[in-house]
């Protein structure tokens, strides 16, 4: 049974749970199996209630039995980031401030799964606060690629993609705030998709940076990813920049969607920097596309390629400053038991509770708003963005999706880049700018290096047209069989 | 811009609330001047009448009907609070 069920996509799954073959309860059971046989390698958990899990899958086969389920994920188990709330679970987003925290209510996201019958299961290992592109700023321990476990599996959320590309989870939720869902799929050779900024609620999400931070799937295909974007999608009155768009079926739309269609190559993100095997693997899928009779056209983000990375760290970080204020050891979260004093909880408690990149950060971002900055690095980081959000928009009037690399470089080595902050904040070069414009960004498998590591394709689209985006995706993916391989664990 | 030799750790510690060790005030001055020197290409950019953007959601002024609706019960409110009496935080005194 096991072999029919590791790394088989959720499509297929929810097939055989509707064709009577599967239960949730085996499903479950496999996936509990599968992450008992590989995650002391791999490291994605960083806990899982079993006896919730099963409790829903047994309510789902109920469901199902009498004939009344709600769907095609009723009955599937999603992994959450360990960022996102689950009522009456640890919430402890890779932090020692949080080790402790159990969730008093569920996020949106968290309620719109359960409401489709899809079981929340396990919290997932990240970057602390969703801060890094590595995992490796995890304050428990750093998640490992399962194609080499002496490699990073990208972040932040790193967790939610290698339990994905390990075969312990079918389908996971993350956050991407520069590049955090689309970064760890391109070097775990999954699909991530950050959605529009605005068509999933933040609600319960644990903020980083609340202009950029967007939850969406990660999946072993894009039809998955589809079907789990169309359970998280919509407007929800608890988050005030939640739009109020229409949800498509973005499933249907994979095919109801066609080409050939015209896609914009940002000459910028082919230059100094790209790995040539991620170049060669991204220009053959550019063929395939010009193949398929689409009109390939190049085009140009100068200031995205040489602004993004500067803009984004002033911006995150000032908002990082602002919304890490709240862990001051006061209501919830780490108190250092030697504070003698009110001013000393909150410095002691801080100093004892966050770990070093997000100590860095909040220090830049206080640094970045405070009186004599702000206008020179805050304001103006702000004017950037928005000529930024201005080119990406005129590029993309002429275009219905734009193709790049994902990331610069393949995995690379744990401890690599961790001593370096700028460094690994480079990795971030192709995926930044487009959490900046608010728009959809996909990552999607396009091939392997000589050494076996996955190299992600990046699709960029039009606000709120996901559906059309991931048709595009589809298109190739279906051309392609690089879904069909998976680490040997 | 201003140079990034202008980073007064002790001063910004302080406004985030936050007690650095030595080690790390020499580590974060040379790695956050590093990063504070990177981000000084910004000057380059021609901004003048710009508009500032803070975030990309075409949505502004949302309101919230002014209803009252269920919140968190007290035991869910105070049940991660670090130190609690009866239905309270306990904090050290503030006031002499």
């Amino acid at each position: 049974m096991a072999d029919e069920i590791i790394h088989q996509p959720a499509a297929r799954l929810a097939a055989l749970l509707a064709a009577g073959k599967l239960s949730s309860l085996k499903l479950v059971q496999a996936c509990f199996a599968r992450t008992r046989a590989v995650d002391d390698r791999v490291q994605a958990f960083n806990s899982c209630d079993e006896a919730a899990a099963l409790a829903a899958a047994q309510a789902s086969d109920a469901r199902r039995a009498a004939g009344q389920a709600r769907g095609p994920l009723d009955g599937i188990p999603v992994g959450l980031k360990d960022v996102i709330a689950v009522e009456g679970q640890p919430l402890t987003c890779s932090s020692r401030m949080l080790a402790n925290f159990v969730s008093p209510y569920d996020a949106t996201v968290t309620q719109k799964l359960k409401a489709a019958g899809a079981i929340p299961l396990g919290r997932l290992n990240m970057d602390e606060f969703a801060m890094g592109s590595s995992t490796e700023n995890s304050a428990f321990r750093p998640t490992a690629n399962p194609w080499d476990l002496t490699r990073v599996p990208g972040g932040s959320s790193g967790g939610s993609a290698a339990a994905v590309a390990a075969g312990e989870l079918p389908l996971t939720l993350g956050s991407d705030t520069g590049g955090s869902i689309r970064q760890p799929a391109a070097l775990c050779g999954i699909v991530g998709l950050k959605p529009t900024y605005g068509l999933v609620s933040r609600y319960g999400l644990a903020a980083y940076a609340s202009s950029l931070d967007q939850i969406g799937p990660l999946a072993r295909t894009v039809e998955d990813a589809a079907l789990l974007l169309g359970v998280i999608a919509g407007h929800d009155p608890r988050d005030s920049t939640s739009f109020q768009a229409e949800v498509p079926d973005y499933r249907a739309g994979l095919a109801a969607r066609k080409g050939p269609w015209r896609l914009g190559v940002p000459k910028e993100f082919f230059g100094a920097g790209l790995d040539p095997e991620v170049s060669a693997a991204v220009k053959r899928a550019l063929e395939f596309y010009r193949q398929q009779g689409c009109e390939i056209r190049e085009v140009s983000l100068p200031l995205a390629a040489e602004y993004a990375i500067a803009t984004y760290y002033l911006i995150a970080t000032a908002e990082a400053s602002s919304n890490l204020a709240r862990y001051d050891g006061i209501r919830y979260g780490h108190r250092s038991a030697a504070a003698k004093d009110a001013i000393d909880i909150y410095t002691r408690s801080r100093a004892e509770g966050f770990g070093p990149e997000v100590k860095r950060r909040i220090i830049l971002g206080t640094h970045v708003l405070s009186s004599g900055y702000y206008d020179a690095y805050y304001l103006r980081a702000q004017k950037v963005r928005t000529l930024i959000r201005n080119e990406f928009a005129a590029v993309l009037r002429d275009c219905d999706a734009l193709l790049s690399p994902t990331s610069p470089v393949p995995a690379f080595k744990l401890g690599e880049k961790s001593a370096d902050p700028l460094a690994m904040y480079l990795t971030d070069i192709y995926t930044i700018s487009v959490n900046l414009a608010g728009l959809p960004g996909i990552s999607i498998p396009c091939g392997f290096t000589g050494g076996g590591l996955p190299i992600g394709l990046q699709l960029i689209g039009r606000p709120f047209d996901e559906a059309g985006l991931l048709a595009i995706a589809h298109a190739y993916e279906q051309a392609h069989e690089w879904q069909h391989k998976h680490p040997a664990l | 811009m201003s140079s990034p030799s202008d980073l007064n750790l002790d001063y910004v510690a302080n406004l985030a609330r936050l007690a650095l060790t030595e080690e790390e005030k020499r580590e974060f001055a040379r790695q956050l001047g590093d990063i504070l020197h990177y981000v000084e290409k910004l000057r380059q950019v021609d901004v003048t009448g710009v508009e500032p953007m803070a975030h990309a959601s075409p949505v502004f002024n949302v309101w919230a009907a002014d209803v009252a609706g269920p919140g968190l019960p007290v035991e869910a409110a105070l049940r991660n609070a670090p130190a609690r009496r009866d239905d309270t935080i306990v904090v050290p005194k503030v006031v002499e």
